[in-house]
């Protein structure tokens, strides 16, 4: 199909493919705009604070709300216990018995998990509430990689999915094991791809209302879609559907999927609603958001193919371990399903096998997330063809010249069941390397190289589906199971449009934008159809389940408003606009087909002097309905519900269309890589999308730019971060680094438009494509540079520095060192030595002693001994300016009088906790000297760890050290004076 | 220690805070832990300015404190007593004109969901006030200070520039 | 994320700065610029029950250069220094460093003196006042006296300020004839505490180089400018006792200290050279 970058339904002067102002900038620039949390709240709002679990993975013992609940301003506490009295779980999306509470119920299982809320007058107070609630959690060993989840003895987390494994499906598509047999080469790939984002700048917000003589709730939330878990929360609140009023503000502050997430705390907000019999108000603080929004899912993939000497591709084995986290919330597994239809990506392959597991870990449970799969697909599939290249000497941009789908193959059926709408890939990536100037790129490289410089060159072309069938994800299902639950597909979009007495024209659309300039586009397009301005049409976006049209599809995801939404605003227009035209046809005297409606007039091409004004036209069903010809249907409304006959149920073969449009990216780009530092410099970022038709240009280069930045973040600097034991360690936005300008270079965009016979207007989603090509394209550059086989997301210059200076010399000293913790991991070793003026009899009977140690612990008070060797203390703990009160706990075992000792201890606080263990040894060295050596093993985690790792790893090691060392100095009566510094120090009385 | 000075604003007490928004005199109450952003969106209902990460990075509470471009998160509503602040409200010549830098904005498409855009035009304001002939460089380093999660940035350094350059005819004129 | 209550005072004078930080025993905490303290006082790390906010005392605003020492007041804002005329004549480290400092949003409100004391390891200014032979001019009501860059900080965010006492002034040797200076700086982001940073200046004594980022403190040390650098700066990175954290692992700083700082105790060399020449004429 060639490119028509013109054809505008025939119509030259239309305002489609446009880059008009949007409508909704003058508000925003001028700090008008209506956020959630700019709209006012009813009178008697109250506010609400959550607490969150410091653990990764605990029992909750006690949870002790009294004092809270008595301090001023305080109207109500919210813990497990009241949740699953007034609520119920959320529905899971695999059949399985386990339970998915918004909310702790009895047991933690991810870092940032609520579990309690505080209601009062103000945020502040609530915040202050949170302090005084008291839980005590008895830890549980946590599992945070999801091959870990899958070993033998790996810490269970749900009952219901015994060995971790929430679903585990194996599908085949044509002959794999045909292919793989017969094929010359087998090549494969391992990928962990991580966890990172989308951190939209404005974070969840939740209102909610309950009315107990209605039984209803009314939410306002900045949710974003799909509206189907409208029912999911109705479902857990025990009200039908018609008793959740859920609206969404004017304006939403940017989502990429993640504000899909916030549906968990509509819930828990709107019985906290009803706990406190008031409006209650919950905005999210940047600290829950990191820790407690939602996150992409991380997949562990190992991928093979079957290889032909030529490089073409004969069949691909898929083994992908999905982590969706501590629970399988709704939607998931859908990232992993998602791309069901388009795993040969853009690649002709008919040969296919894949098995799908998904697992559960001590992590943030996963969803919508721009790119929602296809970064977790693209990056092995692509990486895959690099390596191809590499291992048969081919050069890669041949690899994927040999394996694209041909043009003439359109609408093509992959294996996997897509039907790719349209496209013309071999022409696109021909157009990208020319008007991209690839030539000139190989020239850079072949220059720098010569320079003794690390210039590499990466590829990536991608497949980007858009409006997604919501059956797609009962693919997770067997077909017997699917019967049973009854067929799901397609993806109704909705428009309305209302004609008001004096003629002006409203749309409202169950889109939920955020930011993508839905109402500009709607009013271009409605402006097209009636021949008006764009500026005379109205377009509404915020959503209202109790007054619009709507169904389970709509709202703001997988890129479906160009293609779907704005198609059924045409549709809803144009029928408009026929009833418009017969009863114009009456009043002018002609045939309704010949009239045209431009410049806010109706006229006959031929008689443009005898017109009727739209405005009158319009009016005409309010003022004078009885005037309209017989068989003309009212022309006051007219609602348009549309759904593609395309997006059918997966069939029993497992083949399912997974998304209605696919667009085309390839993308190339040239990087240098620092041989000192590490750090990756893109030299040259080019990407070409096919997205169909074009309705708005700056928009588009606004979705390209926005996508690329951040899959840019993906692939250099973002990473949500657990340690072993499952502490989180991207707590702040200084943890969890998100591109700025300084790190977003310029790219080049090209275009090349085959627009889809599937939608409307012809256009495609294209938002989420540079998410799934970027990482991957700039992956392939580094791996080039370096020349190595092996690179994992994020390359951070630490990363690269092993392939980039090899090995490092041996440390100078020979003593003993301590050993150091692996990268990341949260453990502290140490040990440490000292010799004490007294005997080993003296210092045993102090460990003994509470008042003693009291003394030796350092910023103990009010020691108690709890039994024979167990003993609890208030302890006085800061480093710095932070500080905070702890309990603690020290018991001693393994007793071999007087010679060793055991002492494990536990703290535990507001900012975090930890745990250690040592091991102390005394050895008499004259009758009144002690040779004191000891060793010790530590974990320190909870909320300072998520802010300031590096600070609590220091501080711990010093208050360990100090521990031993004052044990030391009481037993000889004396303190050493460095100790004596720090330890007046640490106490802040220096 | 009233002997010395000022008394102690007392914790957990609401005090009167005033100072110049965008020219006017406001003023209203605030403990002294009420920080500058909550005052000016829930006490003077000034929502024009945003709140995205409350730690100083994201640049969404950006205003102007005595002509300099700051994080309202990171200041105490009593520490700007008697200061002048400017925030994204007062940028417009009139309620139906936008400045010239918001109309680059607009024309360049830099921005997308909005959130993050007061801060930034806080900050821009200043730097073109301060250094009229700045170029990329410089916008991208001031623009550091700020995260945008849909616009790539590339679109607000074009808008940046392009006011620069239409303040610099201006000024020229 | 709201701070804890806590009760605040506008100090007008230095003495009355100091009484409420004698008054308030630990409890007590100056406010400076706010850019590290608020965050700390917003996520409730830090609860003092009351801040002395010492912005408005005439006194500590100044920034004095008598020709041998630029003497900087508590009050002096990041931002104020950076555009102070001359600056880069008179210490070209400070003017090398103070763009590093987080952004122009924070430098407008953070201080030099804050910086100090907050002694963060990966802070630019800390690591400058120990590659210059710094002084911090501490006061109470007790006493006054000056320590040393390096006794001053003992550690990671620790110092050996009491906790009545107030820095009035950090010092720093002006520019000498016959000196040069670098200053570099690895972050993962432009504004982000540095993984590494390195100042270097070159005198009659040799190159002393400072790094920051990578152990508790920054630390300095006079390096052979001969064959011998590379084994020096090897034994120097291996002395620092780097760690691993979220963005950095130690190796890596390691090596950054072997390759990175020796191209800065180079360059300091370099500039010492260029300066002799434009002195000469
Ligand atoms: C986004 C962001 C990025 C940043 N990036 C960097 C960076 O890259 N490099 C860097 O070095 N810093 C950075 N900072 C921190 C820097 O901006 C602060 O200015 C500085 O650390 C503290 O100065 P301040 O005046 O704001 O002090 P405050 O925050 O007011 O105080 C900090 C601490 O010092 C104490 N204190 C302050 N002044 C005195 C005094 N005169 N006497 C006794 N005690 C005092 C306070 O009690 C407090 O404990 C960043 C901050 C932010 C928000
Ligand atoms: S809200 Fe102030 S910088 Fe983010
Ligand atoms: S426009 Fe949405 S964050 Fe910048």
């Amino acid at each position: 199909m060639a490119p028509d970058v013109h054809a505008r339904n025939g119509d030259e002067a239309g305002w489609v493919g446009k880059s008009v102002p949007r409508v909704e900038d003058a508000a925003l620039l001028a700090g008008r705009g209506r956020f959630i949390d700019d709209l006012g709240t009813p009178p008697g709002t109250l506010h609400a604070a959550i607490l969150r679990s410091p653990h990764a993975h605990a029992t909750i013992e006690r949870i002790a709300t009294e004092a809270a609940r008595a301090m001023p301003g305080v109207a109500a506490v919210l813990t497990g216990a009241e949740l699953r009295d007034l609520a119920s779980s959320l529905v899971v999306g695999v059949k399985a018995p386990v339970e998915c509470w918004p909310m702790a119920i009895d047991r933690v299982r991810y870092v940032g998990e609520p579990v309690a809320v505080a209601v009062a007058a103000d945020r502040y107070l609530a915040e202050d509430a949170l302090d005084a609630i008291e839980v005590r959690y008895a830890p549980l060993p946590a599992v945070v990689a999801p091959r870990d989840a899958l070993g033998d003895g790996a810490p269970l987390l749900h009952e219901g999915f015994p060995g971790n494994l929430a679903s585990d499906r194996s599908f085949s598509y044509g002959d794999p094991d045909g292919a793989f047999a017969s094929a010359p080469h087998r090549i494969g790939v391992a990928v962990e791809y991580p966890r990172s984002a989308c951190t939209p700048i404005e974070t969840y917000g939740v209102v909610a209302e309950y009315d107990p003589a209605l039984d209803a709730y009314d939410v306002l939330a900045n949710f974003q879609g799909p509206f189907s878990i409208h029912a999911v929360i109705a479902r857990a609140l025990r009200v039908p559907g018609n008793r959740l009023r859920l609206r969404t503000p004017p304006e939403s502050g940017g989502s990429f999927g993640v504000k899909q997430g916030v549906f968990p705390y509509i819930v828990v907000i709107a019985v906290a609603a009803r706990l406190a019999g008031r409006p209650v108000k919950w905005i999210e603080d940047r600290m829950e958001h990191l820790a407690g929004a939602v996150s992409a899912t991380n997949r562990s993939t190992r991928l093979q193919a079957a290889v032909a000497e030529d490089g073409r591709i004969l069949a691909l084995d898929w083994d992908q371990i999905e982590d969706c986290g501590a629970h399988l919330r709704a939607p998931e597994p859908a990232t992993l399903y998602r791309m069901h239809g388009n795993m040969t990506g853009a690649y002709a392959i008919r040969n296919v096998r894949i098995r799908n597991r998904v697992v559960v870990t001590n992590k943030l449970p996963t969803g919508l997330n721009r790119g929602f799969g296809g970064p977790q697909v693209y990056f092995p599939l692509e990486r895959l063809i690099s390596r191809i290249a590499a291992t048969l000497g081919l050069d890669p941009l041949e690899v994927v010249r040999r394996n694209l789908v041909p043009a003439d193959a359109f609408p093509y059926r992959t294996a996997t069941g897509a039907l790719l709408d349209s496209g013309d890939y071999a022409a696109a990536l021909e157009a990208a390397l020319r008007d991209g100037a690839h030539a000139s790129l190989l020239a850079r490289r072949a220059q720098a190289r010569a320079e003794g410089r690390l210039y590499g060159i990466g590829y990536a072309a991608v497949v980007e589906p858009s409006v997604s069938n919501m059956g797609y994800i009962t693919t997770v299902l067997t077909a017997a199971e699917r019967r049973r639950a009854g067929p799901k597909n397609g993806a109704q979009a909705t428009a309305t449009i209302t004609l008001d007495p004096g003629g002006a024209v409203s749309v409202h659309v169950a889109s939920v934008p955020q930011g993508q300039g839905h109402r500009t586009v709607l009013a271009q397009v409605v402006a097209d159809v009636f021949g008006l301005r764009p500026a005379e049409i109205r377009v509404i976006t915020e959503m209202d389940t109790a007054k619009d049209a709507w169904s389970i599809a709509s709202g703001n995801y997988s890129s479906r408003f160009a293609p779907a939404v704005a198609g059924a605003a045409q549709i809803a227009a144009t029928r408009l606009r026929e009833r418009l035209a017969r009863i114009a046809a009456v009043q002018l005297n002609a045939r309704p087909d010949e009239l045209v409606f431009a410049a806010g007039k109706v006229f006959s091409p031929g008689n443009p002097g005898n017109a009727v004004a739209f405005s009158r036209l319009a009016a005409t069903g309010h003022w004078a309905p009885a005037t309209l010809p017989e068989d003309v249907e009212q022309p006051l409304r007219e609602t348009a519900f549309w759904t593609p006959p395309q997006l059918g149920a997966p069939n029993d073969a497992d083949e399912v269309n997974s998304s209605l449009c696919h667009g085309f990216i390839f993308d190339f780009c040239g990087v240098e890589v620092d041989r000192d530092t590490g750090a990756v410099r893109l030299d040259r970022y080019v990407t070409m999308h096919d997205c169909g038709r074009i309705l708005h240009p700056g928009m588009v280069a606004g979705q390209v730019t926005g996508g690329f930045a951040h899959a840019l973040g993906a692939a250099l600097l973002e990473e949500q971060s657990y340690a072993p034991d499952g502490s989180l360690l991207t707590g702040t936005l200084a943890d969890y680094l998100i591109p700025t300008a300084m790190e977003v270079p310029e790219l080049v965009i090209l275009h090349y438009e085959t627009p889809s016979p599937f939608t409307p207007l012809g256009a495609k989603g294209v938002g989420e494509g540079n998410t799934m090509s970027t990482p991957v394209c700039i992956a392939n550059a580094v791996a080039d540079a370096l020349g190595v086989a092996e690179i994992q997301l994020p390359l951070l210059p630490s990363r690269l520095s092993e392939a980039l200076h090899g090995a490092e010399s041996s440390p100078p000293r020979r003593e003993a060192r301590p050993p150091q913790a692996a990268p990341g991991e949260r453990a502290l070793f140490g040990s440490g030595r000292a010799e004490v003026d007294a005997a080993p009899e003296q210092l045993w009977a102090m460990l003994l002693d509470p008042d003693l140690l009291a003394r030796v612990v350092p910023g103990a008070h009010n020691v108690q001994r709890m039994g024979e060797t167990r003993f609890q203390a208030e302890v006085t703990l800061g480093i710095g300016p932070v500080r905070g009160r702890y309990r603690a706990e020290i018991a001693l075992s393994d007793l071999d009088a007087p010679r060793s000792v055991t002492l494990s201890g536990s703290v535990d606080g507001a900012l975090g906790f930890g745990r250690g263990r040592g091991r102390l040894r005394l050895e008499p060295v004259g009758p009144t000297r002690t040779v004191l050596t000891y060793d010790y093993e530590a974990a320190v985690g909870g909320k300072v760890a998520s802010i300031g790792g590096r600070l609590l790893d220091g501080a711990a090691r010093v208050i360990i050290g100090q521990f031993f060392a004052s044990l030391a100095a009481q037993a000889s009566g004396r303190r050493p004076s460095l100790w004596r510094r720090l330890l007046r120090l640490l106490r802040g009385r220096a | 220690m009233s002997r010395h000075g000022p008394a102690v604003l007392d914790a957990g007490q609401r005090h009167p805070v005033r100072f110049t928004l965008n020219g006017r005199t406001v003023s209203g109450e605030a403990e002294p832990r009420m920080l500058l952003h909550d005052f000016l969106r829930h006490v003077l209902g000034a929502t024009g300015t945003h709140v995205g990460c409350e730690h100083g990075i994201c640049g969404a509470c950006t205003v102007q404190i005595d002509g300099a471009p700051a994080r309202a998160c990171l200041t105490l509503a009593v520490q700007a007593d008697g200061a002048e602040i400017r925030t994204v409200e007062g940028l417009a010549p009139a309620a139906d004109r936008l400045s010239v830098l918001q109309e680059a904005f607009r024309t360049h498409h830099g921005l997308q969901c909005g959130f993050c855009t007061p801060g930034i035009l806080m900050t821009l304001d200043a730097l073109l006030r301060e250094r009229p002939d700045c170029g990329e460089a410089e916008v991208r380093e001031a623009l550091s200070g700020h995260l945008c999660r849909c616009t790539g940035y590339a679109p607000i350094v074009k808008a940046a520039l392009a006011a620069a350059e239409a303040l610099r005819e201006t000024d020229h004129a | 994320m709201k701070p804890a209550r806590f009760a605040y005072l506008r100090a007008a004078t230095t003495e009355h700065a100091l009484e409420a930080l004698h008054q308030g025993g630990g409890e007590a905490r100056v406010i400076a610029g706010g850019q590290s303290l608020v965050p700390m006082l917003t996520m409730r790390l830090a609860r003092p029950a009351l801040l002395v906010d010492i912005m408005h005392v005439a006194a500590l605003s100044r920034t004095d250069d008598d020709g041998a020492r630029i003497t900087i007041g508590a009050a002096v804002r990041q931002r104020a220094l950076e555009t102070r005329d001359g600056l880069a004549q008179r210490q070209p480290l400070l003017a090398m460093a103070l763009p590093w400092v987080g952004h122009m949003q924070t430098r407008s409100r953070g201080t030099v003196c804050g910086s100090i004391a907050h002694a963060d390891p990966s802070a630019e200014l800390p690591l400058v006042l120990v590659a210059l032979g710094g002084q911090v001019h501490l006061l109470s009501r007790r006493r006054a006296r000056r320590l040393a860059a390096e006794e001053f900080l003992t550690g990671m965010m620790v110092t050996a300020r009491a906790e009545d006492e107030l820095i009035e002034a950090v010092s720093v040797p002006a520019i000498r004839p016959g000196t040069g200076y670098a200053f570099r700086e690895i972050s993962r982001r432009h504004g982000d505490f540095a993984i590494a940073a390195f100042a270097a200046v070159a005198d009659e004594r040799g190159v002393r180089l400072a790094v920051g980022g990578v152990a508790a403190i920054p630390m300095a040390r006079v390096l052979p400018t001969d064959q011998a650098l590379g084994d020096a700066l090897d034994a120097f990175a291996w002395d620092l006792d780097a760690r691993d954290d979220l963005h950095a692992s130690a190796r890596y700083r390691r090596e950054l200290v072997r390759r990175i700082g020796g191209d800065v105790a180079l360059e300091a060399l370099r500039d010492q050279q260029a300066r002799a020449v434009k002195e000469a004429v």
